[in-house]
This record gives C-alpha cells, structure tokens and sequence, in this order.
C-alpha cells in the first residue's frame, strides 16, 4: 500500500487530494506508476501524457521517472512549482 | 537557520531585529521581500492563492539554506512564505540573511530566492475578471536557477548542472 498524493492544477482535475493504493507488482519506479495511473483514462491520460509537464516527489523530495517506489512510499504529483 | 509556513502577514522591520538578535559578528543583512502584483499576462488580478505541500516545503526550504550555507559564509538565514488567500500588494516572500561581508549576504539572498522559485513545493491560482487559473511556471525562473551552478565559496561538488 502506497499513499497518493495530487496538488493544485492535478487535485482539481482528479477531483482528489490523496488515496491510497495496493499497487500491481510491476509498478517498482515512478515510471511504470505514472504509467499504471495513466490507465485509469480520461483526466489521468491527459495529465499525466508526455505532454504535459508534471514533477514526481518520493518520500517529499524530488523524483526521477527511475526513482524506486515502494511499500509505504508517499509519492506525490504535481505540476512545475510557482510559489516565491 | 529558520524556515516558516504561515498565513499571517510578516514586518519586515521586526523579523531583521530578531535575525540579527545583537550579533556583533553580523557585518551585512540582505533582505528580498516579494509581493503580489495586480498584473500578470495583462489580465487583472484580483486575488491569489498558494498552496504548497506541508512537510516537503519545510524540507525543500530547509534544504535551500543549507546549500547556501555550504556556498557562502552566512550567519543566520531566514525564509518565510505565506499561503491561502492573497490580494495586490500583499507580501508573499521574505528571504533574509546575515553575514560578515556584504557579498555573501547579497549573493546567497538571491541564490536562495531562486532556488526557492523552482524547487520549493509552492503553486500560485489567480483570479481575475476572465476566470481563475493556475499560473505556469516560467522558463525564465529555471534560467535564473541555473546560473548558480558551481558558484559561492565552496560548491557542492555533487552538482549536476
């Protein structure tokens, strides 16, 4: 079990803040659980599709799309900050 | 090193007095206060709201500060950053740190600005007359980042950029 985390433009379009999830055992990196989330389809697909820039944070800090996700793992997204 | 979350609004006066706290060894403050502006993409604001991530953005923060530290020689670092509801001409940002020399104030006052700017867990929705909407990041604020690659005293040698 993962905790899901959605800010601004994608809690909004989710329609959620947070979730929690069991994940399928293929999903071990922030690639293939962007890609799992994907399948969900209509606002999914289009958020999170290769065009459109979204930032992943594993645990509160930064991701890569081969940073390693696992049991427990808070993992967050959202789109490029604009605070300051 | 102090990093606050907050609502309320800040003086400016007030929170340089208690950065410094009588510290003789404090040569130079350089202080960045950021406000919000009535006018963005020539649609008028009438109100903005930030959100962030609480408990990333404290982390995010903390982390900036302590690379500036690594960078600079700085006594004291304060950063403040508020959220919920803000009108035209409110305060949004403080960055405010002490040192010996000048240099280093000014320096790692912008470096940290910067870095706050595009790594710090902060998204901006504005409302105005035609609607409300998030606003994008900008191309220029990652430039802007960027530019400090390798700079400041001591380098974090871990640096990719």
């Amino acid at each position: 079990m993962i905790t899901l985390l959605y800010f601004a433009r994608l809690r909004e379009t989710f329609g959620l803040s947070s979730e929690q999830a069991n994940l399928p055992a293929y999903v071990a990196d922030v690639r293939s659980l962007t890609e799992w989330l994907r399948q969900r389809g209509g606002a999914w697909q289009e958020e999170l599709g290769q065009d459109r820039l979204v930032r992943v944070a594993v645990n509160q800090g930064m991701a890569a799309p081969d940073t390693a996700v696992r049991d427990g793992d808070e993992v967050a997204f959202f789109p490029p900050v604009t605070g300051g | 090193m102090t990093v606050r979350i907050q609502t309320e609004d800040f003086d400016l006066g007030a929170e340089i007095l208690d950065l410094r706290r009588g510290n003789t060894g404090i040569g130079a403050v350089a202080s960045f206060v950021g406000l919000v502006r009535d006018l963005n993409h020539s649609a008028t604001v009438t109100e903005m709201t930030l959100e962030h991530y609480p408990g990333m953005t404290e982390k995010a923060l903390a982390g900036i500060v302590e690379e500036a530290k690594r960078r600079w020689n700085i006594i004291d670092a304060l950063v403040i950053h508020r959220v919920g509801p803000l009108k035209p001409t409110d305060q949004i940002v403080l960055v405010a740190v002490s040192s010996a020399h000048r240099g280093d104030a000014f320096a790692s006052c912008e470096f940290i600005m910067d870095y706050l700017k595009t790594r710090a867990p902060f998204w901006k929705k504005e409302q105005t007359e035609a609607g409300a909407h998030w606003v994008d990041a900008r191309e220029s604020d990652e430039t802007a980042a960027q530019r400090w690659a390798g700079r400041g005293h001591q380098p974090d040698s871990s640096e990719s950029t």
